[in-house]
């Protein structure tokens, strides 16, 4: 029965809706709120980035680039092009998805260390513009980014904004899930495995890399976007080296390939913060401990080991 | 007339000649085995056939057209498909999607269907998953179908390989060593399957070290030693040539070709 409940297709989609619905009646304050609200954000991110590197097996560790260009882009655009933040917020994913696919072709042509240092460049990049273009950015400081509104509502307040972000956050998981059982998806995960024997198949190897680091950049872009809109405030930060690392590490302490591990490590980087405040300065060194004490006992992630262990029970 | 047509072909790495000006043939319904000592140069030549290396000398054609230089994903469009010496299987997916996989080309599906779950997305997969099985049981495989193909059996990964090759609907099948490393059981299995595949129409391109599979099996021969052409010919003409007796079999390995011309 459980077994028949986890490998069904739409279990990890309704493990999420469970939650979204959940949250909110057990949430003691809106700050609560907020805080689930940054956590669909940043899982967002983290699903193009199952489909990158758990599907594809290939590393960005300069994903942080597409999450400031998708912020970036709704702070610009009414700024100097006098747009709507959510007409500037698409235009800013359909940018980022144009970077990724001309950064790609060239990049995705390396593998391993070399295609990691590759994106770990290019995130310096953005980074470095975000920081330096200080009369258009505001430099280190940050922007402003302005109230959106649809359909007349303006956008505003925790609530409002768990709602909005759990909405965008289970569309893309239900989209990453899609792309996971199709003939895309078996494609990507058979180049992750060998490309050789990939390309052996008919399968175009480069083209449907490309593929997904296109599809991640889109994830990360409008997490980005959401990001922003939703603080009210965007800082180069968004798009700095460490919060690559952490989208990266979300999904390998969530395990990589799992949708739904995604979600837990974003909740993972995104909660534990806030909850180890009360440590003052002791609180990366704690956090960095707990990565490593996840990584040793679950290998394989928090929900595929989990997921293991409850199959096993079963049988 | 012929399906595959290699013409003075040849390949060096440094200094090294590897394949040296060899040319031959294979016909649509035809076993044709290259075998030879170990450094012969033939998995060089299966690589120079199936685009994995380039070369400027000499020619392959496939069909009558040309197809030196071409990538081997669009060697695979014109139906020439291959299976390596050293496996080339996707470890962490099932062996079922193993074999979905070789579906690919024939998928009528796009990355905005796929991405959309659209009805037609669960459709190709239907018929995919069941096109796979019935080719799972054509190799023998249908038990480890729902198993990760990482932990299947040397032999049963040979045949996997062969699967998914069948998968692609190949009109010229290349087969590295298909038979190597597996017991007589499991070899004579492949024998079966390779006789039936290509009584199907399929030119088969094979190379393999068993010689009693290769004589039973081979219409045609070809015999190579330090990258060149040292014979060509049937089984029987090949098993008495004593250039090819002296240079490549050996006695032990003539009398084991007798034993299984029997």
């Amino acid at each position: 029965m459980i077994d028949r409940i986890l490998n069904s297709r739409l279990a990890p989609l309704l493990v999420l809706a469970f939650l979204v619905a959940v949250i909110p009646l057990v949430a003691p304050s809106n700050f609560y709120l907020r805080v689930a609200a940054l956590v669909w954000v940043f899982s967002i991110a983290a699903f193009g980035l199952t489909i990158l590197m758990g599907y594809a097996g290939q590393v960005s560790l300069g994903h942080a680039g597409f999450l400031g260009i998708g912020a970036y882009s709704v702070a610009l655009g009414p700024e100097y092009l006098g747009l709507d933040p959510l007409v500037s917020l698409c235009l800013g994913v359909f940018v980022s998805a144009a970077i990724a696919w001309v950064v790609g072709r060239p990049i995705l042509k390396l593998r391993g260390y070399y295609l990691a240092i590759a994106t770990l460049g290019f995130g310096m990049i953005v980074s470095l513009v975000l920081n330096g273009e200080s009369a258009i950015t505001g430099g280190p400081d940050g922007m402003q980014v302005p109230r959106a509104t649809l359909f007349g509502l303006k956008l505003s307040g925790s609530a409002t904004w768990y709602w909005v972000t759990a909405g965008v956050m289970l569309v893309g998981a239900a989209l990453a899930l899609n792309i996971g059982n199709s003939p895309t998806g078996r494609a990507l995960r058979a180049l992750h495995d060998s490309e050789v024997a990939a390309a052996g198949t008919g399968i175009d190897v480069a083209a449907r890399k490309l593929n997904a680091f296109v599809l991640a950049a889109i994830y990360a872009a409008v997490a980005g976007g959401l990001l922003a809109l939703m603080n009210g405030l965007i800082t180069p930060d968004a798009a700095g080296f460490m919060n690559s690392i952490e989208l990266v590490a979300m999904v390998i302490i969530g395990g990589l390939g799992s949708v739904v591990g995604a979600v837990v490590g974003a909740a993972f980087l995104v909660v534990l913060p806030q909850a180890l405040t009360s440590l003052h300065d002791y609180e990366q060194a704690v956090l960095g401990l707990l990565i490593m004490v996840f990584m040793i006992f679950l290998p394989a992630g928090i929900v595929p080991t989990l997921r293991r262990k409850m199959t096993e029970r079963a049988a | 007339m012929s399906l595959l047509q290699v013409e003075n072909t040849g390949i060096s790495f440094g200094g090294l000649v590897a394949v040296d000006n060899v040319s031959f043939s294979v016909s649509p319904g035809e076993v044709f085995s290259i075998i030879g000592p170990n450094g012969a140069g033939k998995t060089t030549l299966f690589n120079i056939v199936t685009g994995v290396y380039r070369t400027d000398r000499g020619s392959v054609s496939l069909a009558g057209e040309k197809v030196a230089g071409l990538a081997p994903h669009l060697l695979v469009k014109r139906g020439m498909v291959r299976t390596f010496q050293n496996l080339q299987i996707f470890f962490r997916m099932t062996a079922l999607e193993n074999v979905m996989v070789g579906f690919h080309l024939a998928e009528r599906s796009s990355l905005l269907s796929d991405l959309l779950g659209l009805p037609s997305v669960s459709r190709q997969n239907r018929a995919t998953r069941e096109a796979a099985l019935a080719l799972l049981e054509r190799v023998g495989l249908a038990a480890y179908a729902a198993m990760p193909a990482g932990t299947l059996p040397y032999g049963a990964l040979k045949r996997l390989e062969i699967a998914r090759a069948l998968a692609s609907e190949p009109k010229v099948l290349l087969l590295d060593e298909p038979a190597a490393g597996c017991n007589a059981v499991e070899s004579e299995a492949i024998d079966n399957l390779i006789t039936g595949i290509a009584s199907g129409g399929v030119a088969v391109v094979l190379i393999e070290h068993d010689m009693k599979l290769v004589m039973r099996i081979s219409d045609r021969i070809l015999v190579l030693a330090e990258g060149k052409r040292l014979a060509e010919g049937t089984p029987e003409v090949i098993r008495h040539d004593p250039v090819v007796v002296s240079a490549y079999l050996g006695e032990h390995g003539a009398r084991e070709a007798a034993r299984a011309q029997g």
